[in-house]
């Protein structure tokens, strides 16, 4: 049985940074075609496998940002430097590079959604992606619960970005509020002009995108990624089924105008 | 294409040379063995002779674990390697099996060996040893509503047999097996002939797009208390083809394990938790709807035609004795402006 489309291989752990109190980013060594927004399985023998998505990657790179909620991510974290990941991919449809190149594009994420945004955020600040413009919301918790520190220092001196938390927290002096009030203060001279990104958890991307919806913006430049439950990545095991949708072969990345019939 | 006429004794005959080249498998009743005492277990096995094929009942499970077992290693691995694991015999099967069972079959060929522009390795290499042997199927078993489905009728076989009695017919369509069925038996015309209706009949909704007030409706809210997500409409069903990997690893040999699949199914707690704690489908009765939909709606939005074959099984296999076919009819009824009831 050769090229089993199942069996992962090794990847090399190179880097892990803390993120918050539950959440990490691994780098492993691996050279890889992908595109922002497609996923691995990444899995550990003995343990088990998930769907996670790419929070970053380069020539030679990859990374993924994982919450230690589950019995696989709790054993992952459980790795040094040094040891094997493994992993299969990558995954799915990313988002639409080329629609977004040259766009006014605003990008909303939320907590662990800006993860599988990281990727593209990058390749626009770097100028490997040109847009003539780039609006970027992100929303987190709380301040402990802030991912990307770094990063986010770094994309807030190229671009028109705001960072917020949900409620006003002693110690922090930045914007407060759901991404959803933000979004609303936007001032969008011709809407139709724009490409929208919304991911994050499912109850946000539903008021962050009809929010987009009031200011104007077209059903078909709105672009959203859904997380499911997934056994194999390939559009077999039926876990991520919506509607006749299967999440990891026609997403995770959908139009809106789709993404919206989709009830689960 | 050739027709032979056989007493039973000379089909065994031809069934007995069969099994020299052939693993034959078909609908094997196992006494004793039911879910209730005294009754029997009749399910696909590997036939010792042509008296095991059971041919008065309807088999409780179906013939997919020829081509999905509920459970299979997808590869062994210890701390650094990963192998696959052999199929233990690699031989051609033939199976007996009815039309439904067979469009059933051509519905997991759809899932595993197209979705996703990738075939599974697993399912194919199962796949393309079986050689369908249909039994012709003209009087319906109780559930059936196969005429309904579109299911009742095939060409997908290379054999097609009746057993009436002493009597045997036969049907050769491919012609590897001329010589063995030509030399036991008189030239015939048995052409098989089909169910043209069952007692069960059930009225598909015709709606390319279900409407989003169907999704919660509360037709579906019978099923939150009568379903208890035991999932034997899932096992039972031909074209259920939802598994879930697990791992394990051995007592004795902590750095070897193995990766399976497992039958899974949307009516079971779990099947759509995700760590930490993002959920979908906590009620029973949106489970229903979830299944219906799919066998009878968004399956033949992608693929074309619908999923469920109308075998029956699932309403002959439920505890809480739900019925699919009156759901798809109530289904079709709601559609129309009328009753839930």
């Amino acid at each position: 049985m050769s090229g089993n489309p199942y069996q992962p291989f090794p990847v090399k752990i190179t880097k892990i940074v803390s993120e918050s109190d539950v959440e990490f980013t691994m780098t492993v060594d691996a050279s890889l075609d992908m595109v922002p927004g497609q996923f691995f399985q990444i899995s550990l023998p003995k343990i088990g496998e998930a769907p996670i998505s790419i929070s970053n990657y380069g020539k030679n790179w990859l990374q993924f940002t994982i919450r230690a909620v589950g019995r696989l991510t709790g054993a992952i974290q459980n790795l040094r430097v040094g040891e094997n990941l493994f992993i299969r991919g990558p995954y799915g449809h990313g988002f639409p590079v080329e629609k977004l190149a040259n766009s006014d594009l605003i990008i909303v994420a939320g907590g662990s959604g800006v993860a599988p945004v990281r990727p593209l955020i990058s390749q626009i600040v770097a100028g490997t992606l040109p847009v003539k413009s780039l609006k970027l919301i992100t929303g987190f918790k709380s301040k402990e619960s802030i991912l990307f520190t770094e990063d986010i220092q770094a994309w807030e001196q190229k671009c028109d970005m705001t960072l917020t938390i949900d409620k006003p927290q002693e110690g922090w002096t930045g914007d407060t509020g759901l991404v959803t009030e933000h979004i609303r203060r936007l001032k969008l001279d011709l809407p139709d002009n724009y490409q929208v990104i919304v991911v994050g958890p499912p109850v946000m991307m539903k008021f962050a995108t009809a929010e987009f919806r009031l200011l104007g913006i077209p059903v078909e430049n709105i672009w959203v990624s859904f997380e499911r439950l997934m056994s194999c990545g390939l559009g077999k095991c039926g876990h991520c089924k919506i509607d006749s949708t299967y999440i990891c072969v026609d997403g995770p990345v959908m139009n809106l105008s789709h993404a919206a019939t989709l009830i689960d | 294409m050739s027709a032979y006429d056989y007493s039973r004794k000379e089909f065994a005959a031809v069934f007995a040379e069969l099994q020299k080249t052939y693993q034959i498998y078909g609908p094997k009743r196992f006494a004793g063995r039911g879910r209730f005492s005294d009754t029997d277990l009749i399910r696909y096995a590997p036939l010792a002779s042509l008296d095991e094929l059971e041919l008065a009942e309807k088999s409780s499970l179906s013939p997919k674990s020829l081509v999905f077992p509920a459970d299979e290693t997808i590869f062994h691995f210890n701390d650094h390697e990963f192998s696959q694991p052999q199929l233990k015999e690699n031989g051609e099967i033939i199976v007996l099996l009815r039309p439904c069972d067979i469009n059933g079959i051509a519905r997991l060929d759809k899932m595993f060996l197209e979705n996703g522009d990738q075939a599974d390795p697993y399912y194919q290499r199962r796949r393309q040893r079986l050689h369908f042997f249909m039994i012709e199927c003209r009087e319906s078993f109780e559930n059936c509503f196969c005429v309904s489905m579109k299911s009742n009728t095939t060409d997908n076989y290379e054999v097609a047999l009746r057993f009436a009695g002493d009597r045997v017919a036969a049907q050769v369509k491919d012609h590897r097996y001329a010589g063995l069925f030509g030399q036991k038996g008189r030239a015939g015309s048995f052409s098989p002939e089909f169910v043209s209706g069952n007692d069960k009949q059930v009225e598909l909704p015709t709606v390319e797009t279900m409407p989003a007030e169907m999704f919660n409706h509360k037709m579906w809210e019978e099923y939150d208390s009568r379903c208890i997500a035991c999932g034997r409409c899932n096992t039972s069903c031909v074209t259920c083809s939802c598994f879930s990997t697990v791992d394990l690893f051995y007592a004795d040999s902590r750095q070897c394990g193995e990766r399976r699949r497992v039958w899974d199914g949307c009516h079971l707690d779990g099947f759509s938790d995700m760590a930490g704690g993002h959920s979908f489908r906590k009620n029973k009765g949106e489970r229903m709807r979830f299944k219906t939909f799919h066998k009878i709606y968004d399956f033949r939005k992608r693929f074309g035609f619908d999923m469920c074959v109308g075998c029956g099984r699932c309403d002959d296999v439920c505890p809480e004795y739900i019925s699919f076919s009156s759901c798809i009819n109530k289904l079709s009824r709601t559609l129309k402006g009328g009753s839930d009831k």
